[in-house]
């Protein structure tokens, strides 16, 4: 407990897919609010296992979509009709047929943007520096190994319980990370 | 990780899949992440080899664009009436070549062929750089390309803006906005690879190199949670993104009032031809390189077959179209279409014609035959033949229809000058060097998508093996499954619910939440109604656990059965109690406090 501070919580080691989903479970039912699972590919059902609310992105990439299709209509319209109004083929000003394509396309790029950047602004990347790359052991969750972490800012997280908790959920090994 | 059992649906073949495995001799994890990165780390000798006469193709490319720029578009063989020659052409057979990396990423994701992940990284990768090497003709084939700036609506000192009715402007929104998406896409997918490359990485400059570029990926599942979302929801907006692309270059032509040109079949037909031409360059690609980088396993026979599929279909629907337009030109009864279709295949031209048609509906044929398409050589000699076909499909609709004008006066005979051919070829060294360097730096296939479509990635999936000691850990969880396996939905268990509505799910969810938390389960299932009405609102359903803990012989049941399920059943959850789903938290802390 003396160390509270300076630690950022516990991490537990888990061999396959599996265990983790299982001890994903136990940890959610234990009341634990902060803590995650590290894993190397997204394992299927986790956020169940876990407990997690559906993503935001969806509404993001809607506004996002709908605000481009919008702008690149109301881009055509004021361009064509309003700034620079100059008959072509006999076609009214406003033809908003031809003006289909470049809604669609604007709408498609907004909407890309906002599913990649909103992705990145929830989950709060770029983050080039954080607490669990101290952990060795932690290089692996890019390759075969998966990984939950408890959080000592987490009002239930006590090192020796929740480390007895964490080795009673199968871990392979559990370790204390410095902050 | 010495012992495994095969994949199950080997032996067993699961109804709704039916297959084989996708990676071959069942590898851990470390296996697939090694066998991919180990290229990178150690690059191979004969990669220089590649590299250099790429590089000297690619020093064609400022040459002829200088030249260009210092003595103006007359150095090209284009004319008066083909006005669009060698620079279209080449735009269109690249941005072709483009659009089997998003097909594979985005269409395929959507249509849930996991085999796909062997090969969409470097579809991806073929993406992008044929759409640079597209990019670049339209633009320097303004002629002025100082001036290049025109095409966009960027204000400008005449106070003029850019003509929207145009298809040739919806092809400058279209192809940006490709290039843009298809960029992103390929970089989200990459984020979780570089994240490997920077983990294993033994130098300081690597590490930070691809570190950056990671920005900080720790595989977080909160983290990949929105990742797959953003995923998914990239892949839906490419795939009508992929198909108006080149229904727009098909626009280019087919908006226009040429005979040959002017037809409804054209988008259709286009966007058929390039994912034929697509595939012919992944394939093209991608089999010489499963050899060098000893990626057999993982880039599979099954694999090629599949894209050589692939390309059977859409080289027959190319056959029809060619097929449909000649009878068009005649059920028309339109002279100059008709005049056109019969200059076309026994005309001036009539070698470009037969080389299309025979690259493009014949080769494919060969595909019926099984002994071809699990053949890699056979396979590659007609990728080329598809390759040199699709070129010219594009020569064949650009020039014979522009050389025989309405005027017979000013028909004319188009021959390609030496700057054409170099730009050409210039366009090549681009894409060969931007290539190999991503080969050299980036990993080839997508590590973690592979293993996520692995059977022992299924957080079900079952070792014989090493099933006690799991058993062990999860004692409890055998308990659980003990009374909920005679009925996943044990409909009646009649508690005194207030609305009975709510009672059908609730005794699932609390024979999952008694063993949970204290050591006497027993005690606390007489009181929990509240703590557990909230867990069970703000949390997910548990079926994938009793089914996990149940039926271990059913533990290869595929995955995405159970995300049906789970998901079908989640949904009920949610119309029955709708909280906001901000409540999650306070579940949490309730049930902290219960506890």
């Amino acid at each position: 407990m003396g160390k509270r501070p300076k630690s950022f919580g516990l991490l537990a080691e888990y061999e396959t897919p599996g265990d983790l989903y299982h001890a994903c479970e136990q940890v959610r039912d234990a009341g634990y609010a902060a803590w995650d699972a590290y894993t190397p590919f997204p394992v299927h059902g986790l956020e169940k296992a876990m407990g997690l609310r559906a993503s935001l992105v969806p509404w993001i990439v809607c506004v996002m979509g709908f605000t481009g299709a919008a702008l690149g209509f109301l881009m055509q319209y004021w361009m064509a009709a309003v700034d620079y109004p100059l008959i072509i083929a006999a076609k009214p000003l406003n033809s908003y047929p031809a003006f289909v394509p470049i809604t669609f396309e604007p709408g498609i790029l907004f909407g890309a943007f906002g599913a990649v950047f909103g992705m990145l602004g929830l989950n709060k990347l770029p983050q080039l520096y954080h607490s669990l790359f101290n952990s060795k052991n932690f290089a692996r969750v890019t390759d075969d190994r998966f990984f939950i972490a408890i959080e000592a800012r987490d009002p239930r997280y006590h090192t020796e319980d929740t480390t007895k908790f964490l080795e009673e959920t199968g871990a392979l090994s559990v370790e204390e990370v410095e902050d | 990780m010495s012992h495994y059992i095969p994949p199950t649906h080997e032996t067993d073949p699961d109804p709704l899949q039916g297959r084989s495995a996708l990676i071959k001799g069942d590898p851990s994890f470390a296996e697939i992440t090694e066998a991919v990165a180990r290229p990178i780390e150690m690059p191979h000798k004969r990669w220089i080899l590649f590299f250099l006469p790429a590089l000297a193709l690619l020093s064609l490319l400022p040459i002829s664009l200088g030249w260009l720029f210092w003595e103006g578009i007359g150095v090209w063989g284009n004319n008066v009436p083909i006005g669009w020659g060698w620079p279209i052409i080449n735009f269109v057979f690249w941005v072709g070549i483009g659009h089997a990396g998003t097909l594979i990423s985005a269409v395929l994701f959507l249509f849930r062929q996991k085999w796909r992940t062997s090969i969409n990284r470097g579809a991806e990768a073929m993406t992008i750089f044929a759409v640079i090497c597209a990019l670049i003709f339209p633009g320097v084939h303004v002629g002025r390309v100082w001036a290049a700036y025109w095409l966009g609506p960027v204000p400008n000192q005449m106070e003029m803006w850019v003509n929207f009715r145009s298809p040739l402007l919806w092809d400058v929104f279209a192809v940006s906005t490709y290039f843009t998406v298809s960029s992103l896409f390929w970089y989200v997918g990459l984020i979780p690879d570089l994240a490997t490359m920077r983990d294993r990485s033994k130098t300081t400059i690597r590490r930070m190199a691809y570190g950056f570029l990671a920005m900080g990926w720790r595989g977080s599942h909160r983290h990949w949670v929105n990742y797959e979302s953003a995923y998914l929801l990239l892949a839906a907006m490419a795939t009508p993104l992929v198909l108006s692309v080149h229904s727009i270059v098909s626009f280019d032509f087919a908006v226009s009032n040429l005979p040959g040109w002017h037809t409804t079949i054209f988008p259709p037909y286009f966007v058929a031809g390039a994912i034929f031409s697509g595939f012919g360059m992944v394939l093209t690609l991608m089999i010489p390189l499963r050899v060098w980088f000893k990626l057999e396993h993982i880039i599979t026979i099954k694999h090629l077959e599949n894209m050589a599929k692939i390309i059977l279909l859409t080289g027959s629907i190319v056959g029809y179209a060619y097929s449909l337009e000649f009878f068009i030109a005649w059920y028309s009864g339109n002279e100059y279409e008709a005049f056109l279709f019969q200059n076309r295949a026994f005309g001036p031209y009539a070698w470009g014609y037969w080389i299309m048609m025979s690259c493009n509906v014949i080769t494919p044929q060969f595909i019926w035959f099984k002994k071809v398409r699990t053949n890699p050589k056979a396979l590659f000699v007609l990728s080329i033949f598809v390759n040199i076909g699709m070129w010219f499909e594009r020569f064949v609709i650009v020039v014979s229809s522009l050389h025989h004008d309405f005027l017979p006066s000013s028909w004319d005979y188009f021959s390609p000058t030496i700057w054409d051919v170099t730009l050409f070829l210039g366009s090549f060294g681009l894409f060969f060097t931007l290539f190999l360097l991503f080969l050299r730096y980036l990993p080839l296939i997508a590590i973690a998508e592979v293993k996520s479509v692995m059977p022992r990635a299924n957080p079900h999936f079952v070792d014989p093996d090493k099933k006690p000691a799991s058993r062990d850990h999860h004692a409890s969880h055998g308990e659980v499954s003990a009374k909920s396996e005679p009925e996943p939905e044990p409909e009646p268990e009649p508690e005194p619910e207030p609305e009975p509505e709510a009672s059908k799910d609730e005794p699932e969810a609390k024979e999952e939440a008694e063993p949970e938390p204290e050591p006497e389960p027993e005690a606390s299932k007489d009181e929990p109604e509240a703590k557990e009405d909230a867990k069970d609102a703000s949390e997910s359903d548990d079926t994938p656990e009793a089914e996990a803990s149940s039926e271990d012989h059913a533990e290869d049941a595929d995955a995405d059965e159970d995300a049906d399920e789970d998901e079908k059943e989640e949904e009920a959850e949610k119309l029955l109690f709708s909280p906001p789903p901000s409540d999650k938290t306070d579940a949490k802390k309730d049930g902290k406090d219960n506890g």
